[in-house]
């Protein structure tokens, strides 16, 4: 099983569910974050005093997926969410160890 | 309009006096004068709206969201407080009596007022009326210092300061230009408060800033507002409100409130203008702060001139303020270094000062029968150049010495961790979430 971790721009949310809904994925977990990478922030002005704003929001979005899949989980969501811009995001694929459905008490595979 | 309404107080009061028989001497309702009443119960309204959801609302906004709740206490606080104390004493130690430096105690706790008294500051209304009508004044002058110790006054020391301000502050200067004291008797014209309520709360607010000292992370941490919308609310409820704040100050439904009303206006859309034009001009950008300090900033400095001047005065009144006040709340603030929070001083100082000087080059004998430098009475700018300086050295000295006195007792400051913390939890045990 794997954790697909993708840090995407806001905006691109509804594109890469509708992406994920399109090759079978059907659940996801989605928080609101703030970063940087290599995309600089804005300067903020209130009444001559100025502030740098370094932290841009993103979205988080995490998918525990059969590791078999974790490939095309990745394609899509690249493709779904990329504009070209600096600032896209990033993915990161980590491994889970064991998964458990709360509800029923399902385990691994039968919990994803 | 004023004729009829004499005529028909005529009518009632000699009906009055054939029914009774009683001799005409006796203090009746014929001289309250039911338009002048009820235009100035709604400006008391208008007035008490400014400082409360008003002031409350434009202050609270423009903090950040861990002081949001304890920004909008300090107005509420006020508010309570200050409308006790004013009716106990302020109102008598400020309207009362003749002295040129003090009211009398002739009106503590209300004594003597009744439905058909008047005060000699306000023949056509009931004297309740004028009292209370005063009383919004005295308490948004208050409320407007807090802005200037925004984020780190522990709320205690602030209520000590509200109260004892009111008294030692506040009352003696309003008793000096509108109570019968030597300011208004050496001709010091003051419409609605450039002095009373402008100067006075800037000026307080200056020496309470340099005295508790900066917000820890000022000038490198982010204190961006959290929320201008909460605060371009707030500058609407003002910006309404003042017609109230001036056009009530001719404590008369007549004329000459209209054109207060009318100058005051258009002072403030010139002075959202003018600090738009400078903030497009140097930063690139008009920001909706900018708009709303530029109308703030014309508001409070037509404020002593309103009842004075004519509306196109108002419209350049308007302009001025916007450059200095926009002068003064960005490069004067940076040069002095002082943490005046919510620019109180830079906006409510130096506006009231302006405006107030300003009266003496625009009054003209048209409005209230006064004469300006461009109406040939240069003079009266001096007139107005020491009532500023009178005030200024009053506000500064007292409100020093006050919260000198009140330290000893009461720390003014929170501590750096309830201060990083925030005003909210600590002072007050509350959470926006």
């Amino acid at each position: 099983m794997k954790l697909v971790i993708a840090i995407i721009k806001p905006f691109k949310l509804e594109e890469v569910r509708d992406a994920l809904l399109g090759i079978g994925i059907q659940g996801m977990t989605v928080s609101e974050v703030k970063g940087y990478g290599r995309q600089k922030g804005h300067t903020e002005i209130y009444r001559g005093a100025e502030y740098a704003v370094n932290l841009l929001p993103k979205v988080r979005i995490e998918i525990a997926v059969a590791a078999e899949d974790a490939d095309r989980v990745v394609e899509a969501i690249t493709a779904a969410a990329k504009t070209g811009q600096i600032g896209d995001g990033k993915i990161f694929v980590a491994p889970i160890d064991r998964a458990l459905r709360i509800r029923t008490g399902e385990t691994d595979a039968d919990a994803l | 309009m004023r004729g009829a309404s004499l005529a028909r107080g005529a009518i009632t009061a000699g009906a009055f006096t054939v029914l009774t028989a009683a001799p005409a001497l006796a203090q009746t309702d014929a001289k309250i004068d039911p338009a002048d009443t009820a235009w100035m119960i709604v400006a008391t309204a208008l007035v008490l709206m400014m400082s409360i959801p008003g002031l409350a609302l434009f202050y609270a906004g423009m903090v950040r969201k861990k002081n949001v709740l304890a920004t909008m206490a300090q107005t509420l606080a006020v508010v309570a407080l200050c409308s006790v104390l004013w009716a106990a004493v302020g109102y008598s130690l400020t309207f009362a009596g003749a002295g040129a430096v003090i009211g009398t105690l002739d009106r503590v706790l209300l004594e003597g007022m009744t439905p058909s008294t008047i005060s000699p500051f306000a023949k056509t209304i009931p004297e309740a009326l004028f009292m209370i009508y005063q009383m919004t004044f005295a308490v948004i002058t208050v409320a407007l210092v807090a802005g200037s110790v925004a984020d780190r006054m522990r709320f205690s020391a602030f209520m000590w300061f509200a109260a004892l301000w009111l008294i030692v502050v506040y009352v003696p200067i309003a008793h000096w230009v509108w109570g019968g004291g030597f300011l208004g008797q050496a001709g010091v014209l003051d419409f609605a408060g450039g002095t009373v309520v402008h100067i006075n709360a800037g000026v307080a607010g200056l020496v309470a800033a340099y005295l508790i000292g900066a917000r820890h992370g000022y000038g490198h941490d982010n204190f961006a507002p959290y929320d201008l919308s909460l605060a371009v609310i707030g500058t609407g409820m003002l910006w309404v409100g003042w017609f109230g704040f001036n056009g009530g100050s001719a404590l008369a439904a007549d004329s000459r409130a209209v054109f207060a009303i009318v100058s005051t206006h258009l002072a403030a859309a010139t002075g959202a203008i003018t600090w738009m034009a400078l903030e497009w001009w140097t930063r690139g950008k008009p920001s909706v702060l900018g708009m709303i300090s530029g109308a703030v900033a014309g508001l409070g400095t037509i404020t002593p001139a309103s009842g004075f001047v004519l509306p196109w005065h108002g419209m350049i009144i308007g302009v001025l303020a916007g450059v200095i006040c926009f002068w003064s709340c960005t490069w004067l603030k940076l040069r002095c270094g002082y943490d005046d929070s919510l620019d109180v001083f830079g906006v409510h100082g130096i506006g009231g000062a302006t405006g107030t000087l300003l009266v003496g080059v625009f009054a003209t004998p048209v409005l209230g029968g006064a004469s300006g430098l461009l109406a040939g009475n240069g003079r009266q700018v001096l007139i107005q150049l020491y009532g500023i300086v009178v005030t200024m050295a009053w506000s500064a000295i007292a409100t020093a010495v006050l919260l000198k006195a009140i330290s000893a007792f009461v720390a003014l400051r929170v501590d750096r961790q309830s201060e990083i913390e925030g005003l909210d939890v600590t002072q007050h045990g509350e959470a926006l979430q």
